[in-house]
This record gives structure tokens, C-alpha cells and sequence, in this order.
């Protein structure tokens, strides 16, 4: 998973490796309103909400609190950008991927900038933030970018003397709310096929980490998108949320978070207009590592996948199932790692982990920690917050979980690594399908055979063989069961961003 | 892109100018050094192995230039002759939009997974070709360079590519611009040279694994021969072309008028898909061509690098003096000269914008490719006439139909033989959309997916697995 600053890109030979950046001490934060047609604007209410530091516990500044009005009035601002005959609407698609290019080169400019809002409202490690947040969103803009005027209709063989073709339109307006864990990364995941397709957006950031989102924004106009493309909506789920999943000129939504909240705004848009949905949800994704697997291999991966982000992927490696030849060495090397995993300030460079967001999710993961504990799980090392140290919990790792404990079937979000042993293929298959979720899977195996089976065989989204988190924005990411509908990356994702009209023109019956 | 000169609409030419007079287009550095005139290979530059140099010349002086060298924007205009606003504003905007649009493509050409019978999980691989020779032409020296060079390296290939001895100029320079951007050493490497030496070097060259050529028909025989004597190396030609604009009775007579003006006249009338055969239905014919002659005949040809130019000199001494026999052809034949028909300056290879009338499908002009500023104006009377007369060449690269009528434009644009058929537009390009010809204008295609179709090698791969699952 480790990431270059693009040394070795071009064909050039890697020189010297460049210093690590650095980040922007006393940031200061410029962009804080709400952005309607490329202007920034005040909430209608008047309101403002504050967000915070996790690893200081401090305000780092308020932010203008959205809530319908304000919704309304971007829902109005995107479908008058998107009227035939609007600027966007005539724009040559090359033009739109020129666009996303262009704000690639500006995200690339305020990498710094945006890796550091990110820091101090996530949490998360600065060098994570440069290297794998900001590459993810810099390289997924400009793969979009390419696709723009590659989106192609058909011209089709039908029975009957007729002309018969498709459009591959865009749908329209496309409401977005986004989470806290990648909180641009998310947003960049579906801005880019939403503008490269031609569609507006009206997104809502998470309310605890709108900084980078609004920062976009900046750059949005800047690049010079027509105004009313991109619009901005900071507040909560059941105002800001609801209004988007409600809104009944809004003619789609993507939403990533909680599979609970997912199932909300599947039925608000159900219940309003019927917009086409699709929904990147949680998981309890099963890593699992057979007794030939390369062992060192697979403990690191193991254990990246499930501690990455202090434990807030949905792609957590969660459930790590280990063939009982292997498991009691799997078991000690998989401790040492966590034993010494960096934990402290997100700002020093030698940081692995962060604090967790915010109370709430603190308060979650230690409860399910002490239910490990009850339930009979052998807490191998961690199991508490750190002393004295806000929302920081040390890493966790549980041996002997067996599929009926909590901790083997709720989704945990934290630093927090259950190890579950198994005894043939057959059966692994069969646990680790057994859930409702079905995002990812990994399997650790030199055998051709049982890693092709596997593949076929696991219910999930994205199966990694011999490697974890290998995401990339040519491949498409996305959920079987209740971790999601639809596939966000690569070409599939146009899918999602595209409303097909069949043409169909009688020809004469006679020649003319 | 050539929509941007056509969509100027009836009065091209003086739109284009109005442009540079008032400084969308930089002013033109008419006395450039220049530097890069050798071999690129490796990333670096060589003198011949035989140390000879070719001169390259000025058409417009017919002085020579250099013995292969440098230079600048001007340079496309210095060694072809194209007026330079068309150059600036048409060709270099082509050739970014063509980079950027296969730049896009490199990492989506998908192979796929395939649901292949029994226990066995089979998919492709979308593989490079290997090294692919390109030999390109001198009537779009730049952008017949980014045609080329954009699918190839999209999708991975290495390149050994030759210039066309009249205009080196502007693709080495490009060479150098390679090298700059990083492209490791060996990925692209450029040869100036002539067709039988080089040209034939590399159409017969053992470890070239694909040949390109655009080019005339006839040269594009030798290649293809030369390709299946040698080791077999996949060819795709984009040759010559004779192509009809079909003007219907309900055409916009304006419209019409005007691109036909231009599908003819457009770079000289040096373009493969020139519409060089103006087919108008009779009811609105006499006043299809008394239109068509003053148009003609207030074309303004001169220095290419003046601002007021629409048309510059033809490339060379030898297509000069081809054009000027086939004119000859036409009034010998019995065609009527209506305007035009010779030389138009003392000095250089200028020729007078020509437009025959009444012209039959039987004479030379009717039925050889021209590649100069003489348009031949043809009658029909039906839609079933015209299609059976339109389809009577060898030749296939494109046509275009101009009617209001639904039902004509999909009779037409079905049953024409071409590559390509514009309705209502003539010379319309993107980057987007595939182009190349019908039976003897070429085979393949160039530009948009299907473009990459040439560079790709597709490689099945087949597993044994325990146990297939749909």
C-alpha cells in the first residue's frame, strides 16, 4: 500500500528520494460558508456549527450550518446549470475532462493545504493524508478526467427498417453526502464520474469534517466551472441528509456511510421520486490466510488492513480467519505488530495512528472491546483507551473468537483485530460468507487453486489476493449484500452517472 | 479541429483573419532557426550513418530552407506552405486534442473476462503490438504525427516513425519535445528520409511488428506487399480518396455552397478526403455552380504567413506540376473551365483556384485523385443515380450529403460506401470519432477506441479450476 510522491513517475530514473513534506503550522482556514453557484454564502438560518480537532480536542473553527432552505436554493442553483442549452450542457465533452484536469493541477498545487485541513479534522496521520488520501484524489480526478469524451452510445441492429441508437446522457442533478473517514477521497469518488458523465452535484460533506470539501469548493471556481455545477451544503444527516435524499428535483444520490443510514436514504428516495440510488455501506470483511501463505506476507497485510485509519475503513480487514497449522504463529506475529504500532500526534511523521473521531464512535469501539472481553474472546494485548490521552485507544488484538461473539459480527470501526481459526477451505467459505455484508475479502495462499477458488467463491464486492487495500481508480469498488448497491471506480462507474435514451427513427418505406 | 474553420461559417476566411488581426493568434516567427534537423533514436540525436543530409524546401519561395533543422511554431507553415492562422488556430489545436484524448485512454482499454464453457476461467490480456513502424505524410505533417503516435503509445508500443521527406521539420521538433516530457529512451524514435530507402526499410524490416502508412494508394500497395513478403507485420493504410458531396435540391444553398468551397479547397485541396467530386441535383444546379465560381474566385492566395491568405502553395515542384497536367486533362477532355486553370504566381508553387463544370464521370478529373485546388461539379438527377455514380470508385475514405429531408440524410448515409459520411458538414474531425476507408482508401481505422484496436495484440488466457460458478 505504500505510495511514492510520484518519484519514479515519466520513465525518469529515481534520484534521490525528496524530503517528506511538511505540513502548514497555524493553518489558517479560509473557506468556511456554504457554496452555491460559485459564491460562498451564509446559512439561511443563520446557523453555524463548529468543528474539532480529535487528537486536541479543540474547536478548529465554525462553519455555516445548512439545512433545507439552503438545500432548496442548491438544488435550484444545479438545475438551472444544467438546462439545455447552459453553458455545461454545451460544453464539449473534452472540455468537461479538460475541466477535471485542471483541478487535478489545483489539488496537486494545495496538496499541503488539504492534507493538513484533513489532519486536524480527521485525525489521521499527515503522511497518510499526503501520500494516500490526496494521490487517491488527484489520480482518480484526472482517470475521470479521461473518460469524459469516452462515453459512448450504440448504434444497434434492430429488427424492422428503423435507425435505432442510444444517448448516454446525463441524469441530472446528483445529490452526494459524504463521510468522515476519507472525507475528500469519498467526495473526489463521486464528483469526478458525476461532472465527467455532465451532471451538477449538490453535496453534503460530513458534519465532522467539512474543511477539505468546502477548500474544493475554492478550487472549483477557481478552475472555472460554470457556476451552479458544483454546490456545497455543510450540516447534519437528518436536516441537511434528509433534504438531499428527499429532494424531489434531485434525480440521483450516492451515499457513503453507515449501512443503517444507507437504508434511510434508500427509503427517502424511494418514498419522494424514486432517484436512482447507490450506496457505498460498512463491512465485516473477511481476511482470510492459508496455511501455505508467504506468512510474514500476509501478518503485515493483516494487520494494515484491519489498524489503517485507526480501524475507520470500511474495507477493515475485521474478521482475520487463519488456518489452524498457522494460527498460534500467526497469532504472536500479528501481536508484536500491534505492540509496536506508533500511536500519538498525527502530525509527527513517525505516527501510524490517530486518535478515533469523535466520542461517539470512541464510547462504540470500547464497548464492543469489552464485550470481546465477556464473551470469552483471549485479549492478547490493547483492549483500553490509552491513558490520559482523549480519543486515542491503543491497538487490540483478540485470539480465540469464535462467529457468534459481537466482535466477530458488528461492524467495529476502531483499532480492534479478532483472530478466528479454521480448518479447511469448505468451511471458511461458508463463515465468512455467512454475514450480511459482503464489501471485501483478502486470501493469503501460494496455491493457484485455492486462490481462483476462493476468488469465485467469496461474496464480496472486491476480492485482494496476496495484497489488502489495493485500490485503484481504474477498478471498480462496491458491495454485495447490504455493503452497498452499484460500483463507484473504473469504467462501471459511468454507469452510475448515465441515463440511457434509446433513439429510434422510422426510415421511409419507400426510397426518397 | 477542422469544425472550428468550417463552422466559421460562409465567410471562413475573413472570420479566421479577423482573428488574427485582432491577436487571438500569435504573430509568426518567419525567419526561425533551426535546431533540430538529425535522426532521434534513443532519446538522442544522430547524424545519418551515411552522413548525407536532404535538403528541405521553402514552397512558397521555392528556396531551399535548411538541410534538416530546427524551429518553431512557423515552422509547419515554412516547410508545407499551409497559411499560418490556419496552422495555429486548426492543425495545433487538433494535435493537443488528439494527445489529451488517447492520454485518457491508456489506462481503460479493458480486456475482458469471458464465460467460456467447462471448468475454466478464460480472459484477455490487451497487449502491445511491439515496435510499430509509422510512415506519415506532408499534407498534416504535425497532426498525421499525433494520429499516429497518440494510439501507439497509449497502449504501450515503441515507435520507429518516418517523416515525410518534404516537411521533417515540425515532427522533429517534436521529437525533442518527447525527451523532454520523459518518455524513457527508444520508446520513440524519428527518421527523416525518403520512401524508397527508409519507407521500404521499414515495411520490410524483420522486427517491426506493425506498419502504419498514410499516403497515396499507390504507395500504400508497396507497403502492404512489402509486409507480406517480409515477416507478416500487421498494416493499416489510410490512402487517397475521391470523395463525393452529394448536394441535394433542399439543401441550404448558402451552407452548401460554402462547404463544398471548403471541403475542395480546404490545405490546397492537399486533404485525402477532399470532396473532389461535387455531385448537385439539376434543379439546383446552374445556380449551385455560378455560386461555386465566385466563391472560387474570391479565394485569396498568397504568403502563407500573411493573415489575409486563405490559400497558400501546393508542397512541391512535382505536385505542382501533376496538378497543372490534370487541369490540362479537364480542358482537354471537354470539361468547362469556369474560373482559374494555371499558375497563380511567378515565383513558388501557387495555382489558381479551378472549377470545372459539366463534367462527366468518365474523364480523368472525375475518376483520379487530383491533391490540389481544382474542383469538378457534376449533375444528377435522382437519389438513386447519384448513389450508384458516387459508389463507382475504388476509392472509399468519406462523402457527405447536404439535405433538410430525414428520410434522404439515412438513405444517403446508409447506402454511401465510405469511411465516413458528414450530413450537412463537411470535414468534421474529432478525436472521438473513428476515421479511415472503404475498399481502396485504406483498411482500419484511426482515432477514437477504434483506434486502439491497431496497437493492441489480444492475448487469451485460459486456467484449469476445480470448479466453475456462473
Amino acid at each position: 500500500m505504500a505510495t511514492t510522491n510520484g518519484a519514479v513517475e515519466n520513465g525518469q530514473p529515481d534520484k534521490k528520494p525528496p524530503a517528506l513534506p511538511r505540513p502548514i503550522r497555524n493553518l489558517e482556514v479560509k473557506f468556511t460558508k456554504i457554496f452555491i453557484n460559485n459564491e460562498w454564502h451564509e446559512s439561511k438560518s443563520g446557523k453555524k456549527f463548529a468543528t474539532y480537532n480529535p487528537s486536541t480536542l479543540e474547536k478548529i473553527c465554525d462553519v455555516e450550518e445548512g439545512d433545507k432552505p439552503d438545500v432548496d436554493q442548491a438544488v435550484e442553483a444545479a438545475q438551472a446549470a444544467f438546462q439545455r442549452g447552459s453553458a455545461w450542457r454545451q460544453l464539449d465533452a473534452l472540455s468537461r475532462g479538460r475541466l477535471l484536469h485542471q483541478l487535478a493541477d489545483l489539488v496537486e498545487r494545495d496538496r499541503t493545504i488539504l492534507a493538513t485541513l484533513e489532519t486536524m479534522d480527521t485525525g489521521k496521520p499527515f503522511l497518510h493524508a499526503f501520500f494516500i488520501d490526496l494521490e487517491g484524489c488527484i489520480k482518480t480526478l484526472r482517470y475521470f478526467a479521461g473518460w469524459a469524451d469516452k462515453i459512448q452510445g450504440k448504434t444497434i441492429p434492430t429488427d424492422d427498417n428503423v435507425v435505432c441508437f442510444t444517448r448516454h446522457e446525463p441524469i441530472g442533478v446528483c445529490g452526494a453526502i459524504t463521510p468522515w473517514n476519507f472525507p475528500l477521497l469519498m467526495l473526489v469518488w463521486k464528483l469526478a464520474p458525476a461532472l465527467c458523465c455532465g451532471n451538477t452535484v449538490v453535496l453534503k460533506p460530513a458534519e465532522q469534517t467539512p474543511l477539505t470539501a468546502l477548500h474544493l469548493g475554492s478550487l472549483i471556481k477557481e478552475v472555472g466551472f460554470p457556476p451552479g455545477v458544483v454546490n456545497i451544503v455543510p450540516g447534519f444527516g437528518p436536516t441537511v441528509g434528509a433534504a438531499i435524499s428527499s429532494h424531489p428535483q434531485i434525480n440521483k444520490i450516492a451515499f457513503t456511510g453507515s449501512t443503517e443510514v444507507g437504508k434511510l436514504v434508500k427509503e427517502a428516495a424511494s418514498r419522494s421520486n424514486l432517484k436512482r440510488v447507490t450506496l457505498e455501506l460498512g463491512g465485516k470483511n473477511p481476511c482470510i490466510v492459508c496455511a501455505d501463505a508467504d506468512l510474514d506476507l500476509a501478518v503485515e497485510c493483516a494487520h494494515q488492513g484491519v489498524f489503517f485509519n485507526q480501524g475507520q475503513c470500511c474495507t477493515a480487514a475485521s474478521r482475520v480467519f487463519v488456518e489452524e497449522q498457522i494460527y498460534a504463529e500467526f497469532v504472536r506475529r500479528s501481536v508484536e505488530y500491534a505492540k509496536k504500532r506508533p500511536v500519538g500526534d498525527p502530525f509527527d511523521v513517525r505516527t501510524e495512528q490517530g486518535p478515533q473521531i469523535d466520542q461517539k464512535q470512541f464510547d462504540k469501539i470500547l464497548e464492543l472491546i469489552e464485550s470481546g472481553k465477556k464473551e470469552g474472546a483471549k485479549l492478547e494485548c490493547g483492549g483500553s483507551a490509552m491513558e490520559d490521552r482523549g480519543l486515542f485507544i491503543t491497538p487490540t488484538v483478540f485470539s480465540e473468537v469464535t462467529d457468534n461473539m459481537r466482535i466477530a459480527k458488528e461492524e467495529i470501526f476502531g483499532p480492534v483485530q479478532p483472530i478466528l481459526k479454521f480448518k479447511n477451505i469448505e468451511e471458511v467459505i461458508k463463515r465468512a460468507n455467512s454475514t450480511d455484508y459482503g464489501l471485501t475479502a483478502a486470501v493469503f495462499t501460494k496455491n493457484l487453486d485455492k486462490a481462483l477458488k476462493l476468488a469465485s467463491a467469496l461474496e464480496s464486492g472486491t476480492v485482494w489476493i496476496n495484497c489488502y487495500n489495493a485500490i485503484y481508480a481504474q477498478a471498480p469498488f462496491g458491495g454485495f449484500k447490504m455493503s452497498g448497491n452499484g460500483r463507484e471506480l473504473g469504467e462501471y462507474a459511468l454507469a452510475e452517472y448515465t441515463e440511457v435514451k434509446t433513439v429510434t427513427i422510422k426510415l421511409g418505406d419507400k426510397n426518397p | 479541429m477542422l469544425r472550428a474553420a468550417a463552422t466559421l461559417g460562409p465567410r471562413l476566411g475573413h472570420r479566421l483573419l479577423s482573428a488574427a488581426a485582432t491577436q487571438a493568434v500569435p504573430a509568426p516567427n518567419q525567419q526561425s532557426e533551426i535546431f533540430y534537423n538529425k535522426i532521434f533514436i534513443d532519446n538522442e540525436w544522430h547524424d545519418a550513418v551515411s552522413k548525407k543530409t536532404f535538403p528541405t524546401v521553402n514552397p512558397a519561395t521555392g528556396e531551399v530552407i535548411c538541410q534538416v533543422a530546427e524551429g518553431d511554431k512557423a515552422l509547419e507553415t515554412l516547410d508545407n506552405g499551409k497559411p499560418y492562422v490556419i496552422s495555429y488556430l486548426v492543425d495545433l489545436d487538433m494535435v493537443l486534442k488528439c494527445l489529451r484524448y488517447y492520454a485518457g485512454w491508456a489506462d481503460k482499454y479493458h480486456g475482458k473476462t469471458i464465460p467460456i464453457d467447462g471448468d475454466f476461467f478464460s480472459y484477455t490480456r490487451h497487449e502491445p503490438v511491439g515496435v510499430c513502424g509509422q510512415i506519415i505524410p506532408w499534407n498534416f505533417p504535425l497532426l498525421m504525427q499525433a494520429w499516429k503516435l497518440g494510439p501507439a503509445l497509449a497502449t504501450g508500443n515503441v515507435v520507429v516513425m518516418k517523416v515525410a521527406e518534404q516537411t521533417p521539420l515540425t515532427a522533429l521538433y517534436v521529437a525533442n519535445l518527447i525527451k523532454e516530457a520523459g518518455f524513457p529512451p527508444g520508446v520513440v524514435n524519428i527518421v527523416p528520409g525518403f520512401g524508397p530507402t527508409a519507407g521500404a526499410a521499414i515495411a520490410s524490416h524483420e522486427d517491426v511488428d506493425k506498419v502504419a502508412f498514410t499516403g497515396s494508394t499507390e504507395v500504400g500497395h508497396l507497403i502492404q506487399v512489402a509486409a507480406g513478403s517480409s515477416n507478416l507485420k500487421r498494416v493499416t493504410l489510410e490512402l487517397g480518396g475521391k470523395s463525393p458531396n452529394i448536394i441535394m435540391s433542399d439543401a441550404d444553398m448558402d451552407w452548401a455552397v460554402e462547404q463544398a468551397h471548403f471541403a475542395l479547397f480546404f490545405n490546397q485541396g492537399q486533404c485525402c478526403c477532399a470532396g473532389s467530386r461535387t455531385f448537385v441535383q439539376e434543379d439546383v444546379y446552374n445556380e449551385f455552380v455560378e455560386r461555386s465560381v465566385a466563391r472560387a474566385k474570391s479565394r485569396v492566395v498568397g504568403n502563407p504567413f500573411d493573415s489575409k491568405t486563405e490559400q497558400g502553395p501546393q508542397v512541391d515542384e512535382t505536385q505542382f506540376k501533376k496538378i497543372l497536367g490534370y487541369i490540362n486533362s479537364g480542358k482537354q477532355e471537354g470539361a468547362n473551365l469556369l474560373c482559374g486553370g494555371g499558375p497563380a504566381a511567378d515565383r513558388g508553387y501557387y495555382i489558381q483556384p479551378t472549377v470545372f463544370g459539366d463534367v462527366q464521370d468518365g474523364m480523368t478529373i472525375a475518376k483520379e485523385e487530383i491533391f490540389g485546388p481544382v474542383m469538378q461539379i457534376l449533375k444528377f438527377k435522382t437519389i438513386e443515380e447519384v448513389v450508384g455514380r458516387a459508389n463507382n470508385s475504388n476509392y472509399g475514405l468519406a462523402a457527405a450529403v447536404f439535405t433538410k429531408d430525414l428520410d434522404k440524410a439515412n438513405y444517403l448515409s446508409q447506402a454511401l460506401q465510405a469511411g465516413t459520411v458528414w450530413v450537412n458538414c463537411y470535414d468534421v474531425f474529432g478525436a472521438q470519432s473513428p476515421f479511415g476507408g472503404y475498399k481502396m482508401s485504406g483498411s482500419g481505422r484511426e482515432l477514437g477506441e477504434y483506434g486502439l484496436q491497431a496497437y493492441t495484440e489480444v492475448k487469451t488466457v485460459t486456467v484449469k479450476i476445480p470448479q466453475k460458478n456462473s
